[in-house]
């Protein structure tokens, strides 16, 4: 019974999640979960853990040499945990995308930088790619701007426009999560507020996972916030309830600027 | 901004991308294409491997049997069995001195200059771009300007003087970029501590920079010399003779002032010519004595590399900015 | 109470310029400048020497005959200067190697720079670069007396000098150069640039051809280019190994001279200094010299550019 109350309600959830780069524990027994088709926030002081912690959820880790997972990261409705070795990390960032700190486009056309993630996938009629672009720019906020130059090459555009790019090339592959590292730490406040708005309409499609290191941030955008401390979740909770009335001092602190 | 509101992704009307049997089946067959080019790249590795076994092998085999004491100490002679590397050993060390004293120098000022000194402009680009070109000129061009100049031009001769200057001006853009590369490596912290405390711009260099980027510096003028020492075609255009049966002559006498020059404008011969002369003869015998040779400019110039090599692994090991 | 320093109550002005200090500065960036210049007065002089002498070769012989006569004899009674046939010995035996050195440098460089785990690049590296400073004459040796007996087994017809086996081993020397250029262009290329791609689920060759490729794809064109100039202007192997005479031919089965060896070939005689002879090296030269120019400078300007982007 329990069970399909949380496969209703969760996306995904972290049961005793511990992380090692080597022997450096950078994450220590992370119970959290995440909500279906809402937005939770990771904030903290830099280097809490906070983007090693969201970088598990598409195991961007096994990249390098000498990193060590345990615990698990169930997904829902599969009920698999995606930290399992027998678990290609390869369909794993194909089901959950990631935008990231800094715009990332490929030195290449609008076009294919939304493309890639569907050509990558072998999709090479063109009608369906013409559609899914279309739609992922929409999605983004960005076809408008983009739509008579899809040829122009991706650096050409603005910081805010590639960020923005870089969601359309995330979108454009229908994730079932969307993760977001610190998406606006290298935009200045007028594109920031533009993605955030984003971000905010795409919470009806995709459930969200955002690192910021801003709380204002995650004041406005999020549904629920966790608050990470040297590799520690201190408190996890509905945002309200955390910026409001939170139960742990330390989260109050840093909230409240006293520390951080 | 306005967000729109599309169908397809709620309706699913283009194919659904996500279909995980799918997916699946596309993640194994693209995985094939990594391990099948996982055992590409390891054959090409392979092959240059083996080519490499294969030519130390043959020369191994084939000129193990020649390296004796003789073979160090005897001139090159008519007959195959008798002959030595003698005077091409001696020739190589003198043309290499003359090679490191004019091309050391030469390379670290010019290096230190474009890195520490030269003003951002046009001519300064010019030197830059110079410095790369001349590192693409082909050996045998810097031959005949060797030939043309030094040879009959200042009337130096088919000499070690000649062959050594020549060898000079091919590594002098390795030393270059050597020195280049080493400075530039040390941060601008250092250099203006060292202006704060009133140095010159002199003095920063000779006491620091230099100093601190002499691993690096030495590394490239290694490099640099063991290139020299295997060049042949550049000594070929000089005009150097092939059969030399004496010494030049020695640079240490036993009369005041017990240093003599002498040597540098007597003719020689050295190492890699020696062996091309041999290789060039029909008879199997001087073959043999061609991989001898050949082995010892191998050891020679791997030797050099690794050391090279090494100092610059201990380099990266050490020096942490 | 601390003393007073001397100059504060001697002198005054003592903070300006000290004049000998600012002389001694001066001679030094002038000895060091002028050692930069020499660069410069090189080339200069490289230009010069082969011109001037290819200026008297050409009051001789007309730059037309130069250009489309089929042979190559001055040295013979019956004279001909046409330099095609050590043009095309050297588009040959340079095909032949680019066909070796640029598909499989590039298949090393990727696979170094992508695919391989830590410990086999930090061999690799150090070897290949080892397998690049080897002497040329040495290969020269190789190719002579074990690549062409090896192909003999297969081409019994295969003469004892051919382009083809100066060719293969030019190309195998020449791979070194061509993976560590193309290997440093791609590690150039940031490494979040790969985690985007990865993290849309692309594999490893996927994320290499798609992504790091085209994104060092100026540095990849620059390696290529400096490695056609490398073999164009490679000498002893194929002096030994291809043989030295002129032949005008576009297989690479047969024995023929390129530009290079020819110089070798007159270098080994005797020729008297300012005879017709003495001056065919340096035209021969100034055309390498031209080819190898051309080559290098866009393989600069496309360097130049990669590392501009990143």
């Amino acid at each position: 019974m329990q069970k399909i109350a949380e496969i209703n309600q969760y996306k995904s959830e972290v049961k005793n999640l511990s992380f090692y780069y080597g022997t450096f524990n950078a994450l220590k027994n992370i119970d959290m979960a995440l909500h279906d088709k809402k937005i939770t926030a990771l904030i903290g002081p830099s280097g809490c853990g906070k983007s090693t912690f969201l970088r598990c959820f598409n195991r961007m880790h096994d990249l390098y040499p000498g990193n060590r997972y345990e615990g698990d990261i169930m997904l829902y409705p599969d009920n698999v945990n995606i930290l399992q070795p027998k678990v290609d990390p390869i369909e794993v960032r194909m089901r959950i995308s990631m935008v990231f700190q800094k715009p990332n486009p490929f030195p290449k056309s609008i076009y294919e930088n939304v493309a890639y993630g569907l050509r990558v996938r072998g999709i090479k009629q063109r009608a369906i790619l013409d559609e899914k672009i279309e739609d992922a720019l929409r999605n983004a906020a960005l076809w408008d701007e983009v739509k008579d130059r899809l040829n122009d090459l991706a650096f050409n555009l603005s910081g805010g426009q590639q960020q923005r790019l870089c969601i359309a090339r995330a979108l454009a592959t229908d994730p079932e999560i969307l993760l977001f590292d610190e998406p606006t730490s290298a935009l200045d406040p007028i594109a920031t507020a533009s993605i955030e708005e984003l971000i905010a309409d795409l919470k009806d499609k995709v459930t969200i996972l955002i690192v910021t290191h801003n709380m204002q941030q995650a004041a406005r955008v999020s549904d629920y916030t966790a608050y990470m401390y040297l590799g520690e979740l201190i408190e996890f909770g509905e945002t309200d309830t955390i910026f409001i009335k939170p139960r742990n001092k330390q989260t109050e602190d840093y909230i409240t600027g006293r520390f951080g | 901004m306005k967000f729109i509101k599309n169908k397809a992704w709620q309706s699913g009307r283009a194919k659904n991308v996500n279909d995980l049997d799918d997916l699946r089946k596309i993640i194994s067959h693209h995985k094939r294409w990594d391990l099948l080019f996982m055992i590409t790249g390891i054959v090409a590795l392979m092959i240059a491997i083996l080519t490499f076994i294969s030519l130390f092998a043959q020369m191994l085999i084939d000129g193990m049997p020649r390296l004796s004491w003789d073979f160090f100490t005897s001139f090159p002679s008519r007959r195959p069995e008798s002959a030595g590397i003698l005077s091409a050993w001696v020739g190589t060390t003198l043309v290499m001195l003359v090679t490191a004293v004019s091309a050391v120098p030469l390379g670290v000022g010019a290096g230190v200059y474009l890195e520490e000194y030269a003003p951002k402009n046009l001519f300064t680009e010019i030197i830059e771009i110079n410095v790369t070109n001349l590192a693409g000129v082909p050996s045998i061009i810097y031959g005949l300007l060797a030939l043309g100049l030094f040879v009959y031009q200042l009337g130096i001769g088919q000499s070690i003087l000649a062959a050594g200057l020549a060898l000079a001006l091919l590594i002098l853009p390795v030393v270059i970029v050597a020195t280049r590369e080493a400075i530039r490596s040390i941060p601008v912290a250092i250099r203006e501590g060292a202006y704060a405390l009133g140095a010159t711009k002199w003095q920063t260099v000779s006491d620091h920079l230099l100093p601190y980027s002499s691993a690096g510096i030495l590394t490239g003028i290694i490099i640099g010399l063991a290139r020299a020492i295997g060049e042949t075609a550049p000594i070929i255009t000089i005009g150097a003779l092939t059969f030399i049966a004496f010494l030049p002559p020695s640079p240490v006498t036993d009369e005041f002032p017990y240093i003599s020059f002498e040597w540098l404008t007597a003719p020689f011969t050295v190492m890699p010519i020696q062996m091309f002369n041999w290789v060039s003869r029909p008879e199997e015998a001087f073959q043999l004595n061609a991989a001898a040779a050949g082995l010892v400019l191998v050891v020679m110039t791997l030797a050099m590399n690794g050391l090279a090599i090494y100092l610059r692994y201990r380099m990266r090991k050490n020096i942490k900015w | 109470m601390p003393k007073e320093l001397p100059s504060k109550k001697n002198h005054v002005g003592e903070l300006g310029y000290s004049y000998r200090r600012k002389l001694h500065e001066r001679l030094i960036e002038s000895i060091l400048f002028l050692s930069a210049l020499l660069s410069v007065v090189i080339m200069l002089a490289i230009i010069v020497m082969l011109v001037k002498e290819s200026v008297v070769f050409f009051q001789h012989v007309s730059i037309w005959e130069f250009l489309t006569d089929t042979q190559w004899t001055p040295l013979f009674d019956d004279a001909h200067y046409g330099i095609l046939p050590l043009v095309a010995g050297t588009v040959v035996s340079s095909a032949v190697a680019l066909l070796v050195a640029l598909p499989l440098g590039t298949i090393i460089a990727i696979y170094l720079s992508e695919f391989a785990p830590f410990t086999v690049r930090e061999i690799a590296k150090p070897f290949l670069e080892l397998l690049g400073g080897i002497p040329t004459v040495v290969y020269g040796y190789f190719a002579l007396l074990f690549v062409t007996p090896l192909l003999q087994i297969i081409f019994p017809e295969l003469p004892g000098f051919s382009l083809l086996s100066a060719g293969l081993v030019m190309g195998i020397m020449i791979i070194p150069y061509v993976s560590s250029m193309t290997e440093d262009a791609m590690r150039a290329v940031p490494m979040h640039l790969r985690e985007g791609s990865y993290a849309m689920g692309a594999t490893r060759f996927q994320t290499a051809i798609r992504v790091v490729t085209p994104a060092a794809f100026s540095g990849i064109a620059a390696a290529y280019i400096l490695g056609i100039s490398r073999a164009v202007g490679e000498t002893m192997v194929v002096a030994i190994a291809a043989g030295m005479q002129p032949n005008l031919t576009w297989n690479p089965m047969e024995p023929a001279a390129t530009i290079t060896a020819y110089i070798v070939q007159v270098s080994l005689g005797d020729l008297p200094h300012g005879s017709v002879g003495y001056q065919t090296i340096f035209a021969a030269g100034l055309t390498l010299l031209l080819i190898t120019l051309v080559f290098n400078i866009i393989g600069h300007l496309l360097r130049k550019r990669y590392r501009e982007i990143y």
